[in-house]
């Protein structure tokens, strides 16, 4: 059958609720407004204001809620509307949803989730357009997920919940009305496991979230360049991998965010310190272009990484 | 215990931050004796009274500032992070105003889970210049969270006086402002802080709803061990001491009759005895083995 992002997120988020006494979701306008998105329409009424929380315009406060309800047993799903504003929130889950199973020696868990929208492509001008999951995989203490497909919007909050953990999960903004076909039941494929969305022999092509499918879509009809979907982004599956650039011997990296001190700056290093002598050529980057995402859409389209882009690069590197 | 920590500081026993509570004992002292074990409690970086009081023993206390494995945190936070869930003591949190929400988060938990349990919240008066303080009672008045705020308002924000850092000087009315009952406290006087404090308490209870209470108190000591006080001065430090709340206390049950000399002897000789046994307890305690230096920062290790 077929299902979109959000239908999937949906899904996600209703079996949570159904199946969980002490899951509860809290964030901005996910109740009477039924999400910023629309992901969470008619929840409200469906599970009432004891489990459905149309928290004020109060970031921190409210992930810290989370934080504290996380700690007492309950399992709090923070809605941040989009990741721009998470910035808000940054005390919060850096100071101490991540520090303190650390901090307090094995004693204190945070089982929270939070989910918020990433990305840009849809003029909505700089505030309002960033692709800040790299930075938060910078952070121990926390997990972060990045579903690029429907099957996996679906199903990344069950793995996210079962976790005793802080997880983010990182939904593409773009993705959102994208439908693809899908089994009756969820297939639950653990999200720490890497996913090759397309064997290829010659060139390692490293992508997740909004950024899959346009890679996808540049390298229609090759069958030289293997895909990898990271999902999750910390923890890496650094064998997948290593496991495919030893293979091919090249690697791309795209990703929506900025370039310095960027994940694919990460994995970029991280392929060089693990296999340095399997590489025939340096690995590549394609990036957000290193300024705040303008609202004209000609400047907009040039500064996130594009499928003729894409495409281009590839040919270059396989020269 | 404090003074012992400052000696132990000069000592280099225990290292990093130590801010001691010397003057505010009065509030920690009668608040948590209204407390049982079940009963949340979230405070700050000036809490090895809190923790004590909740019941966190002086050896583990005392081992944690060591930097020891027997640590209540293992060695892992220090002064500023005493953490004992079996106590349900949540630290410990040493970003100003950062516990707020999560006491209100843990409220909420509590509440939505039928466990008979109160919370309550330390905080000083710099945190309420903080935003989450506002959203947090915001929050919690909105969505009927039951808890006490304890505002320990010993009038400098490390250095800065309250007068210099904040427009409304009436404490109260900031939580007003969100709708949240309250009352202004002689954080000096023991007896004051445990009425004021048992009232509260009850109307949590009663109305489900949360209370701001509003000690004024005093550190006689400096903010932290780096801290020269080049901001107060030495009268207004000595006026204060008039009030020292532990002398307050002696002299009034002296005066009652109801605190014979030798009791007192005796409890005085009692703590120094088990402070003795706790340095020597923390002395005696291991180091955490160095390969555990990642160890508990998932569930599972990764």
């Amino acid at each position: 059958m077929k299902m979109t992002y959000r239908e999937a997120l949906r899904e996600g988020l209703r079996s949570a609720l159904d199946n969980n006494e002490k899951v509860f979701l809290i964030g901005e306008d996910v109740g009477a407004y039924g999400g910023t998105y629309a992901v969470t329409k008619d929840f409200l009424k469906l599970y009432g204001p004891e489990r459905i929380f149309d928290a004020p315009l109060s970031e921190n406060g409210f992930t810290g809620i989370g934080v504290g309800a996380a700690m007492g047993g309950l399992r709090p799903i923070v809605e941040i509307m989009t990741v721009n504003f998470a910035l808000l929130a940054l005390d919060q889950i850096v100071n101490s949803a991540a520090a303190f199973r650390h901090m307090s020696g094995g004693q204190i868990s945070v089982p929270l989730v939070i989910r918020t929208t990433t990305g840009g492509g849809r003029q909505v001008a700089a505030q309002h357009s960033n692709s800040f999951e790299g930075w938060f995989t910078h952070i121990p203490g926390i997990k972060i997920l990045a579903p690029a497909t429907v099957e996996d919007a679906r199903t990344f909050l069950h793995f996210a919940l079962q976790d005793h953990d802080p997880v983010m999960i990182f939904e593409h903004a773009l993705l959102l009305n994208r439908s693809e076909e899908v089994g009756e039941k969820p297939q639950m494929i653990s999200p720490y496991k890497a996913m090759l969305r397309k064997r290829g022999s010659k060139l390692t092509l490293i992508t997740y979230g909004g950024m899959l499918h346009r890679c996808l879509e540049a390298t229609e009809g090759r069958s030289d360049v293997e895909v990898i979907d990271l999902r999750s982004l910390r923890p890496l599956d650094t064998e997948t991998i290593f496991s495919s650039v030893r293979k091919t011997h090249r690697t791309l990296i795209v990703d929506e965010g900025w370039r310095s001190g960027s994940l694919s700056a990460e994995i970029s290093a991280r392929i060089m310190e693990s296999c340095f002598y399997d590489l025939d050529a340096p690995v590549q980057r394609l990036c957000r272009r290193e300024v705040p995402i303008p609202y004209a859409r000609h400047m907009e389209l040039a500064a996130i990484p594009q499928v003729p882009e894409i495409s281009a690069k590839i040919e270059e590197m396989l020269l | 215990m404090e003074e012992l920590c400052a000696e132990l500081y000069t000592q280099e026993k225990i290292r990093g931050f130590l801010h001691l509570y010397i003057g505010e004992e009065a509030v920690v002292t009668g608040v948590m004796s209204l407390l049982r074990p079940q009963d949340n409690v979230m405070a700050t970086y000036r809490e090895h009274a809190h923790a004590l009081l909740k019941g966190v023993s002086a050896n583990s206390i005392m081992a944690e500032m060591f930097g020891k494995i027997e640590g209540c945190s293992k060695g892992r936070g220090g002064s500023m992070h005493l953490i004992s869930a079996h106590d349900r003591f949540f630290g410990g949190n040493a970003i100003v105003a950062a516990g707020i929400p999560q006491a209100v988060g843990l409220a909420l938990a509590s509440k939505k889970l039928n466990e008979d349990r109160q919370t309550v919240c330390f905080f000083g008066e710099g945190a309420m210049a903080e935003g989450v303080f506002h959203e947090s009672l915001n929050m919690a008045e909105l969505w009927k969270i039951p808890l006490l705020f304890c505002c320990e308002n010993n009038y400098y924000a490390m250095g800065t006086a309250i007068e210099r850092s904040q427009a409304q000087l009436n404490l109260s009315k900031k939580a007003e402002a969100h709708n949240v009952t309250s009352q202004s406290v002689d954080g000096m006087n023991i007896f004051e802080v445990i009425k004021k404090t048992k009232e509260a308490l009850d109307f949590i209870k009663r109305e489900g709803r949360p209370y701001f209470l509003e000690f004024r108190t005093y550190r006689f000591r400096a903010h932290s061990m780096f801290d020269p006080e080049l901001y107060r001065s030495k009268e207004e430090v000595i006026g204060w001491k008039e009030k020292d709340p532990i002398h307050y206390l002696v002299d009034y049950m002296k005066e009652k009759n109801i605190l014979p000399i030798e009791t007192l002897q005796n409890l005085e000789k009692k703590v120094e005895e088990e402070m003795q046994k706790a340095i020597s307890f923390a002395e005696n305690s291991e180091d955490e083995p160095l390969q555990d230096l990642e160890k508990y920062l998932y569930e599972n290790d990764l």
